[in-house]
């Protein structure tokens, strides 16, 4: 019974890695860059979130509505004033200038708001520690399902988004071959512009829900980082699907090494995560063998 | 007035002039064959007039208004489609998202996906499947179909029977030459002489990124092509046949 329920408790984790990797999958899948300021941009999301709750005391959801577009514009500004200005030097170049705009939001939090760590869990009641009984042994945390119902559903619309929609096609077709995409018709500057507005308005969701779940401060976004790039690697890079997937089976490793052992939370998760990786190597250079 | 213009169009990669001070004029209706070696500079030229390469020098018009500065993907609104050389289908999208994206992106027009399939019943079969699993005939039909559903004014053709079987090529020429009865402007990259005499209403050969010879199709015969073609008796040139 308690090996089901830490699997189950992992595969509620592993939504919320899905979430937080959400954004970086679709960065990486559409414009092949790896942005090392993904946990600070969560984090950014979820002061702006706070500091509004803080102000105002309406409910964080109301409040994410309120960040959700900003988060979006700063994604598309993002994508014009820098990612699109390094990506033109080469795929290595993102990797620095994102590993820089981490360092300054960083500091910049910490100039804003101090060193104190803040949670928004204080602001949505019940919700924070609320649980569904199944038998008698396992609970399920209203929040922690909430959490992975709301990555089932942003992986699966995006999902839907890039299959069924013309801006998902256009997207697609930019990420395959920019080039040829202009040839059609396609602005593919426009194009970049709008799906890094998407991924940073899913890392603002995935922030508010880190603000929700747990506590953070303006140093924790590297940390946050981690979780969603293994998440995503494990999963494979740039499927949507692949990604939820990928949080669930780190997630339950996550949990699973603690059952075995107590400091085995992290050890399995990085475990399963350089075990993928390698057998991803391993098989690639046998094709390039064979 | 010609539907597209090149006024003393130079071209570049990094060092290298690719195409040198080429002018070409091509009227509504009317199909121009681009002949020349390989590096004479055909495709740069293409892809000059499409807007994926930006010249150094000269002027592109289209219906007389020049375009020279307008980006790729605003010139196809404007109605210039490129068929890239090698095809450069999306290979993990599927026949029909080929065409949506390029119906959804290009100007209005007559064509449809529909309509497409008419011309190239062979896709009907295939148009779930990824550009990437398609053969050459296939992959070559469904860029074809992109560049006609963007509805283009002039579509360009570089090289689209290269890597096909002959009887892919026929096929795919069919097509063409029904597009050309029906009116469509089409300047197109051709290595096979006889076929480019052929359809073409004008034939351009060029040399080392210059237009050596330039005239109407029927009034040109195969050795004076041959003869720009490889730069022989160079110390007449530029030549201009009838």
């Amino acid at each position: 019974m308690i090996w089901l329920n830490q699997i189950i408790q992992g595969v509620l984790l592993g939504g919320y890695y899905a979430l937080i990797a959400c954004g970086l999958s679709f960065m990486f899948g559409v414009m092949r860059i790896i942005n090392l300021a993904h946990g600070d941009l969560a984090v950014l999301a979820a002061f702006l979130v706070w500091a509004i709750v803080d102000r105002s005391g309406m409910s964080p959801f109301l409040a994410l509505a309120i960040v959700l577009p900003v988060m979006g514009a700063l994604g598309w500004l993002l994508q014009r004033a820098m990612l699109e200005r390094s990506l033109r030097a080469g795929v290595l170049v993102p990797l620095l200038t994102t590993f820089g705009l981490g360092i300054v939001i960083q500091n910049l939090l910490f100039e804003q708001f101090g060193a104190d760590t803040r949670s928004l869990a204080p602001a949505i009641g019940d919700l924070a520690f609320d649980s569904w009984s199944i038998g008698s042994q396992i609970y399920v945390g209203h929040l922690a399902g909430l959490i992975f119902m709301v990555a089932v559903a942003l992986l699966g619309g995006l999902q839907l988004l890039l299959a069924r929609t013309p801006l998902g096609r256009a997207i697609r077709a930019t990420a395959e071959d920019p080039d040829t995409a202009e040839l059609v018709g396609i602005d593919a500057r426009s194009v970049y512009a709008a799906a890094a507005a998407i991924a940073v308005m899913t890392v603002a969701i995935a922030g508010t829900f880190l603000g929700m779940r747990a506590a953070f401060a303006p140093y924790a976004g590297p940390a946050q980082l981690i979780f969603a790039f293994e998440a995503v690697v494990i999963g494979g890079l740039g499927s949507m699907w692949g990604t939820l997937l990928g949080g669930i089976v780190l997630g339950v490793a996550q949990n699973l090494g603690a059952q075995i052992a107590p400091n085995g939370f992290l050890i399995a998760g990085h475990t399963v995560f350089l075990v993928v990786l390698g057998g991803r190597l391993l098989r690639q250079r046998m094709r390039r063998a064979s | 007035m010609s539907l597209l213009a090149v006024e003393r169009l130079d071209v570049r990669h990094g060092q290298l002039q690719a195409v040198r001070d080429v002018s070409l004029a091509v009227r509504e209706g009317e199909t121009l064959a681009l002949v020349g070696a390989n590096g004479a500079g055909k495709t740069t030229l293409l892809r000059a007039i499409a807007g994926a390469h930006r010249p150094v020098g000269g002027r592109v018009l289209l219906d007389g208004v020049d375009v020279t500065q307008v980006p790729a993907h605003r010139r196809v609104a404007q109605g210039i489609a490129l068929v890239p050389e090698g095809r450069r289908l999306f290979p993990g999208m599927t026949v029909e998202e080929n065409l949506l994206v390029a119906s959804a992106n290009g100007r209005p027009g007559p064509w449809t996906i529909e309509r497409v399939l008419e011309v190239f019943p062979m896709l009907r079969a295939r148009f779930r499947a990824k550009a990437g699993s398609l053969s050459g005939g296939e992959q070559q039909a469904t860029a074809i179909g992109r560049g006609l559903l963007t509805n283009p004014r002039v579509l360009l053709l570089d090289e689209v029977s290269l890597g096909l079987a002959p009887v892919a090529v026929e096929r795919v020429y069919a097509c063409l030459e029904s597009l050309i009865s029906a009116g469509a402007t089409l300047v197109l990259v051709e290595q096979d002489l006889g076929r480019a005499l052929r359809v073409a209403t004008r034939v351009a050969c060029m040399l080392e990124g210059r237009i050596v010879l330039e005239g109407a199709a029927s009034g040109m015969t195969r050795e004076q092509v041959t003869e720009a073609y490889f730069g022989l008796g160079r110390g007449a040139l530029p030549k201009q046949a009838a």
